[in-house]
């Protein structure tokens, strides 16, 4: 099948795709260096579900996201800097360095946070659509998570709501087929992600989800339902996470052959390959343009000052403020 | 000043601030009609169903949206019926609610009100009849509030409705007929200031929600005793009006923490350890906690009684501490 594809878009979903790879090669060599503590979750691999879904939102459109948040909210366009900032622990992170890589957040680009709870951000990405109705605002809630988030009450009832206000919101389903480190499927029963969301009312479709066009085409029909007022819709995207669930998880779970096979498709190699020899010097360039930016983004991250200790007291709330308390 | 019900005032609360704030909505199970005790009764007529707004009994689902709508600039006030079915909330109150403005650097606020209906009320059994304040007094982002009378529930829902904070507003079942007078005009509470009930010389009794009125009566009875007992009730939980009670434990040198609820590991735990800590030399008895045992409540009146604070145990145990 010959597909029509507009190759400035594609080199654009290439750009930003090959910037997020290069954050998270970068945070892991940061995670190496013990600059980046906790645990980081990274979505290599998982790109094209990224750009594919949050190219097409506004600015002023929400998103939330998961503990493999990173790429979404690259996507959603956050400062790859205060990003680095903010794995880093550092002042000047989108949250001063107070959340790290699980709770990273931009509010100014309508990226309301992903969450260390899995599935807890259906629940209140409805409430901010319910939000939007309310007010009447002009603009939608994306909401991205897991397969693994499918099996906990939030999802059923996050989804449930949606239907029954009639809510803007496409719930996104990042299907890289691992719950933690337990294949979901194993612990899923009935027919998995889509069939439970058109039980529950809320119309939508799977895509392969490393076809970076496939999720774009998805993505905008489904929006352009959501945008016109039809309701809360579903993107069930299928794709494979290449790395283990946490940066230092070495997936010993899986078979190497199985890793090997899905590196074939690897989606920022097929947008490559979609955008031939023809663009090789534009490809060349946005993969070395995007390892300066993460690079200087690791340096500058280096260089800047753990937070003051006094914040470790701010913005916890503004009644009873535990400054006043003696330990 | 005019008299309402303590259910009454917590309406004309509501609407008062719904008037006020075009932001300000709630949403929870059978608002529309009224809600389980009626407290939202007839509000639906003047806000509409978007703004009194009816949910599926989705408990986790009515707190996380309420996040979500509230970090989006609305003021949303989440009916949970019972404080026991918001422990199907858990996770969006103390994980979510209490902790966006913190992990996310101060990029938002959730200005949610949370009412959890406390107490024993009834015959309600095990799971309709919790007080759990003293949970969330522990969860840092959180305020914990609990009105004694008409008029503070008056005053404390329209303060905990304009708070930025996340806020567990906790009435009493049983009060909801309890009458009071309310001032007339517009009436707000600082949170964090207690309320002196009774003044007294002889000895200090520290309570809040349901056990403020039992221990009030229990003072006038040690009255005919000759013991002043000062009564104090804390109003909020968290913050809570340390001052207050410092003070009164100097003049009095004896302290009575009475609560309705579990005494082992409660609030009044909090409070006998402050004062151990930071007013000892004026303490001439020991410090005492009165609460229920640790026993989930029972169905049948007898037991339930038996595990409720009651005003003889107030008044002996206040005699004791004058005996030391």
């Amino acid at each position: 099948m010959t597909r029509n594809i507009d190759l400035a878009r594609l080199a654009e979903h290439h750009r930003v795709m090959v910037r997020i790879r290069a954050f998270e090669e970068t945070a892991k060599q940061g995670l190496d260096e013990k600059l980046v503590l906790g645990a980081i979750h990274l979505s290599i691999g998982q790109e094209a579900v990224a750009t594919g879904v949050c190219l097409n939102l506004n600015r002023d459109d929400i998103l939330l996201s998961t503990h493999r948040g990173h790429g979404h909210t690259i996507a959603k366009g956050a400062d790859s800097t205060a990003m680095m900032r903010e794995l880093f622990g550092r002042e000047g992170g989108n949250c001063g360095g107070k959340g790290g890589s699980m709770h990273i957040a931009d509010f100014g680009v309508g990226m309301l946070g992903a969450n260390g709870v899995v599935s807890a951000n259906i629940v209140i990405a409805v409430g901010a659509a319910h939000a939007i109705k309310l007010r009447r605002e002009n603009r939608v809630v994306c909401c991205m998570f897991g397969d693994g988030a499918i099996n906990r009450g939030p999802f059923l009832e996050g989804l449930n709501w949606a239907g029954v206000f009639n809510l803007p919101v496409l719930f996104v389903c990042e299907d890289n087929g691992f719950a933690a480190t337990t294949r979901t499927r194993t612990m899923t029963s009935g027919d998995g992600p889509l069939a439970r969301a058109k039980a529950l009312g809320i119309p939508g479709v799977t895509v392969d989800g490393n076809d970076v066009l496939a999720v774009e085409e998805a993505t905008r029909s489904l929006l352009d339902d959501v945008r016109s007022g039809k309701g809360a819709r579903f993107l069930h995207a299928v794709t494979y996470r290449l790395t283990g669930h946490t940066a230092v998880d070495p997936a010993a779970y899986r078979q190497k052959q199985e890793v090997d096979e899905k590196w074939q498709s690897d989606p920022i190699a097929r947008v490559e390959a979609l955008l031939g020899d023809a663009h090789s010097a534009g490809i060349t360039k946005a993969r070395e343009d995007a390892l300066r930016e993460m690079q200087n983004a690791l340096n500058v991250a280096r260089d800047t000052p753990y937070p003051d200790v006094s914040q470790a007291f701010a913005d916890v709330q503004d009644i009873g403020d535990p400054r006043k308390e003696a330990f | 000043m005019g008299t309402l019900t303590y259910i009454e005032a917590g309406r004309r609360a509501l609407a008062e601030e719904m008037r006020r704030d075009a932001n300000v909505w709630a949403v929870g199970e059978d608002l529309g009609r009224g809600g389980v005790f009626g407290q939202y009764r007839g509000l639906v007529d003047e806000f509409g169903a978007d703004r009194i707004s009816d949910a599926p009994i989705s408990e986790a689902c009515i707190m996380g949206a309420a996040v979500g709508a509230a970090m989006m600039g609305t003021r949303p006030v989440v009916e949970m019926r019972f404080s026991d079915f918001a422990l199907c909330a858990i996770d969006e109150l103390v994980n979510q609610a209490a902790k966006a403005r913190f992990m996310f650097g101060g990029q938002t606020r959730v200005p949610l009100v949370a009412r959890e209906p406390i107490g024993m009320w009834r015959s309600s059994a095990a799971q309709h009849s919790q007080s759990l304040e003293a949970w969330y007094a522990h969860i840092p982002g959180l305020v914990v509030a609990c009105p004694a009378t008409p008029a503070d529930n008056l005053g404390m829902l329209k303060a905990a409705i304009r708070c930025d904070d996340p806020v567990v507003y906790m009435e009493h079942k049983n009060l909801w007929p309890l009458e009071g007078e309310v001032p007339d005009g517009e009436h707000l509470v600082n949170f964090g200031e207690a309320r002196i009930v009774r003044e007294g010389r002889d000895v200090t009794i520290v309570t809040w929600s349901a056990q403020v009125h039992n221990c009030a009566a229990a003072a006038e009875a040690l009255e005919k005793d000759g013991i002043a007992a000062e009564v104090i009730d804390l109003r909020t939980l968290w913050p809570w009006d340390k001052d207050a009670v410092l003070k009164s434990v100097g003049n009095t040198g004896r302290l009575l923490v009475v609560q309705e609820a579990v005494s082992v590991a409660g609030f009044g735990a909090e409070i006998a350890a402050t004062v151990a800590e930071r007013a000892y030399k004026s303490l001439k008895a020991p410090v005492k906690r009165l609460g229920a045992p640790r026993a989930p409540i029972s169905y049948a009146p007898p037991l339930e009684q038996a595990v409720t604070v009651r005003q003889d145990a107030v008044v002996e145990a206040a005699k004791k501490l004058m005996t030391f």
